[in-house]
């Protein structure tokens, strides 16, 4: 249980009072205040700092917590001070608020716990001054993908099994690992992709030679081989659309996304051809068309994270792409129109227009240098010089600008896998902690059961036996025993419970009586005729007997419980005693305890002897391998 | 064997991407507007904040004393900073409190009952007068709360569904690793037997009067109300 949840504990025992009447049995008792009365306040002095201000300074905002009556909550009478059980850093920032009107945002602090303690004091965070607004608002856009992130990854690990076929079918086109049919059509896909771009490309190669003619390409002479290739993959392109369109959530957003558009470009230039006739004035287009065949290698961004991520870098970095366009177009423009008019002069000289230097220019300032069209003249050659410099500054300067954008997009899906990895820790962890609470129930169960005998028996010793558990923790127990009360069952751990089910589909009924324990209905009759249901479960322990032989650490009643006409008198005469004690407590109900089973090592037998027992055959989360069936005994 | 058409589709083509780069650009420049959706940063206004009464005035409107009320809001405040408690909030500190099993079904439930004007939000008023019922209120009080509580649709009346709903919830509670296992009808045989007690004219509808009167007649019950007097 959290520590923070602790202060509702009364809440919700509180509203244990709505299981009350539909109890049949009567609830346990409460476990008594033993220390008296303390003050709430435990003076941790975690925030032991003090801090001292005016009242007017903090009455000066008057709709957050320090301005207005709410701290009178917080009010220490004895030592006459308010007293905040908070980060006395994070305080500083906001005490400084009230005294200058400008709240900070300090770097070193996480953002979350920042919010946390904005949110505590009852100030909105909009209020940040603009020298730290940017950075606050950074750090929280970053710390709210990363939770959208997880969520993300989380909701697609989820097995919801009433997903609709067209669910599943999305699910299994955006995600291929999520099942086999999904992998297996992946990979088909990307080799279809594949094969088409090599098909377009071999076509054009040229194939060794009819004899009577030039040269053709590969795409002449074996024409219908190709045909029939492409046709093969323009078929599997076309029913993956298909497919895509009927299983997507919204068709209309699908429609318009980046990679459908990829799909129909690249299917359609077939259909195109298809319909149209060898015609001679449009067969121009239609081979323009053939050029957009190309466009299928970017299907492979689907298959591909890194395309994925450079792609979208290339789009966060718009700004600064059409920035280095931008420029090198005026400088373009500048040096093209200076060395056409230097080498106009020139006879024969390749500088024809303007956009024909262009050519020049161009080739120029990216240091390519052909050769095709070289400056002849003087000053030709100066501003030719001076075009290749600036142009190799122009294009060097937006360049890292453009790295630490694909860099920083990379680094960000890297994080997000090596998250995706520990998310398995990380759950482990959390169920560990699950079963951890609820294992500690189970095991004071036990232990704090022997401490309620042991004090009624009036030993001395109070704290013998097992842990001294909190006052919180023991109210808690109390508060899941009464639940237990109310529904008349009782909480057992996973091994217990499997072996239970085991045994009840395993035993062949060998005892006249088992079959009435298992049909017994009397779950829902009240406790004094637990009794009766007490005797049925004692045969029961027949059942594991041949168990026992492994369980070497169990009381003297278990092992007792090994020969069958012992047992009935030895557990009979148990019965009765428990009987005896049970009777005044069905009338009176004074104390009710529900004992169940305690393993107690051999050294306590005598104890366990002496005194109605509280031992039983039973459990032990301490040694997980050992299979014991759990006898329940109601006695005080 | 390129034709002329083929070669000027391709200029053409050239022509069209060089023209649409361009307007591209012009438009990151910022000289033209191309696109329709604008993104604009939200100002998040989305904390309510509730501040609750005075001290003095939830002292005497409840059967608390101040520093009870102190340390009640202390465990509120750190909770749901926000000053009201929404139901999945709820859920989740009432579910702490049960690992074995589910609570949310009983939480609802009980959210209902403590969101007395089904505003959606608890504050701390309605919190804390809740409470002060429950553990220092009357038997008639409590058990009023109770049958309140259980009348699901709040309609003045338990029938045999809501109590299925309330007591199918409280066994949810218990999980899944129980002994003896919880079998189908579990849930079905423990109300009947409830209402073999409390439906006293056995028209199949529990009233409040019917309610009051058979608590008060069982001894088991009558004690186990009083089990957490205690409590703060």
């Amino acid at each position: 249980m959290a520590a923070g949840v602790a202060a509702w504990l009364p809440f919700a025992r509180a509203a244990a009072i709505g299981w009350m009447p539909v109890a049949n049995c009567p609830m346990p008792l409460a476990p008594a205040d033993k220390n008296k009365r303390q003050d709430e306040l435990i003076v941790l002095n975690v925030s032991g700092r003090r801090f001292q201000t005016w009242r007017t300074t903090l009455e000066r905002y008057p709709d957050t917590l320090l301005g207005s009556t709410e701290k009178e909550f917080f009010f220490n009478e004895d030592t006459k001070e308010y007293f905040f059980d908070r980060d006395p850093e994070v305080f500083r920032c906001v005490l400084n608020f009230y005294r200058t009107g400008k709240l900070h945002y300090p770097r070193y602090e996480c953002i979350s716990a920042y919010d946390d303690e904005l949110a505590f004091y009852g100030i909105l965070p909009e209020i940040i001054g603009d020298c730290c607004y940017e950075e606050y608002k950074d750090r929280k856009r970053e710390n709210a993908e990363r939770l959208m992130d997880d969520n993300d990854s989380e909701n697609n690990q989820e097995s919801m099994p009433s997903l609709s076929f067209c669910q599943t079918m999305w699910r299994a086109f955006e995600n291929p690992h999520t099942s086999t049919l999904a992998l297996v059509f992946y990979y088909v896909t990307g080799f279809f992709i594949a094969v088409s771009v090599i098909t377009n490309v071999v076509e054009t190669v040229p194939c060794g030679t009819v004899p009577g003619s030039k040269e053709l390409p590969c795409g002449e002479r074996y024409s219908v081989a190709f045909f029939c290739l492409d046709t093969a993959c323009v078929m599997i392109f076309t029913v993956e659309y298909l497919l895509r369109l009927f299983a997507a959530p919204s068709r209309y957003r699908f429609i318009r996304s980046v990679m459908s558009i990829i799909d129909v470009v690249a299917i359609m230039p077939y259909y195109i051809g298809l319909v149209m006739t060898n015609n001679e004035d449009v067969s121009g287009a239609f081979v323009t068309l053939r050029v957009f065949r190309v466009f299928r290698i970017f299907k492979f961004s689907r298959h591909s994270q890194g395309l994925r991520i450079l792609g979208y870098t290339l789009k966060s970095c718009a700004s600064e792409l059409g920035f280095l366009l931008f420029s090198l177009t005026m400088a373009i423009i500048i040096f093209a129109t200076v060395m056409f008019y230097a080498e106009k002069g020139s006879s024969a000289s390749k500088f024809t227009s303007i956009p024909a230097s262009f050519w020049y220019t161009i080739v120029t300032m990216t240091t390519l240098g052909y050769g095709d069209m070289v400056p002849k003249t003087i000053a030709g050659k100066i501003f030719g010089s001076i075009c290749s410099l600036s142009g190799v500054l122009v294009i060097a300067l937006p360049v890292p600008v453009i790295v630490s954008n694909f860099s920083r997009i990379y680094h960000q899906n890297q994080r997000a896998d090596k998250r995706r990895a520990q998310k398995k820790a990380r759950l482990a962890r959390i169920r560990v902690a699950k079963t951890g609470s609820s294992n500690a129930y189970l095991h004071s169960k036990r232990n704090g059961l022997l401490n309620e005998a042991l004090e009624l028996t009036g030993t001395p010793e109070e704290e013998h036996m097992g842990k001294t558990t909190s006052l919180i923790e023991s109210q808690h127990h109390h508060l899941l025993h009464c639940l237990e009360k109310t529904t008349n069952h009782e909480f057992i751990d996973e091994q217990m419970f499997e072996q239970n089910c085991m045994e009840s589909s395993m035993q062949n009924y060998p005892s006249t009586r088992s079959p009435s324990l298992s049909s017994h209905p009397g779950l829902t009759t009240t406790c004094c005729s637990r009794r009766s249901k007490k005797t049925t479960h004692l045969p029961n322990s027949n059942l594991p007997a041949t168990r026992l032989r492994s369980m070497q650490e169990l009381s003297t009643i278990h092992i007792q419980g090994s020969e069958q006409p012992s047992l009935t008198t030895s557990r009979s005469s148990l019965n009765l005693k428990a009987d005896d004690g049970l009777r005044p407590n069905c009338k009176t109900s004074q104390i009710t305890t529900a004992i169940i089973s305690i393993p107690t090592p051999p050294a306590l037998t005598p104890e366990g002897e002496s005194r109605p027992p509280p031992a039983s055959p039973g459990p032990n989360t301490n040694i997980p391998s050992i299979a014991s069936n759990v006898v329940k005994v109601s006695a005080l | 064997m390129w034709a002329e058409g083929e070669s000027e589709g391709l200029q053409t083509l050239g022509i069209v991407v060089v023209v649409c780069s361009s307007l591209k650009l012009l438009h990151y420049l910022g000289l033209i507007d191309l696109s329709d959706d604008k993104i604009e940063d939200e100002l998040e206004m989305t904390m309510v904040c509730h501040r609750p009464e005075g001290l003095e005035q939830l002292e005497a409107q409840t059967n608390f004393t101040k520093r009870e009320l102190q340390v009640l809001y202390r465990g509120f405040k750190n909770e749901c900073p926000s000053g009201v408690v929404n139901e999945d909030t709820f859920k989740q500190i009432y579910a702490q409190f049960f690992p074995h099993g589910d609570a949310s079904t009983y939480a609802h439930y009980l959210f209902n009952a403590f969101d007395t004007t089904q505003t959606g939000s608890v504050k701390f008023e309605d919190f804390v007068t809740a409470l002060s019922i429950l553990l220092r209120g009357t038997v008639h009080e409590k058990l009023r709360w109770t049958f309140n509580l259980y009348d699901i649709n709040k309609d003045g009346y338990i029938n045999k569904e809501e109590m299925m709903d309330i007591v199918k919830a409280i066994y949810d509670m218990m999980g899944k690793y129980t002994y003896p296992v919880l079998k189908e009808d579990t849930p079905r045989q423990h109300v009947d037997v409830f209402f073999q007690k409390m439906d006293k004219n056995k028209d199949g509808i529990v009233t409040l009067d019917e309610f009051l009167e058979s608590c008060q007649e069982d001894d088991n019950i009558m004690r186990s109300l009083q089990l957490f007097q205690n409590v703060m």
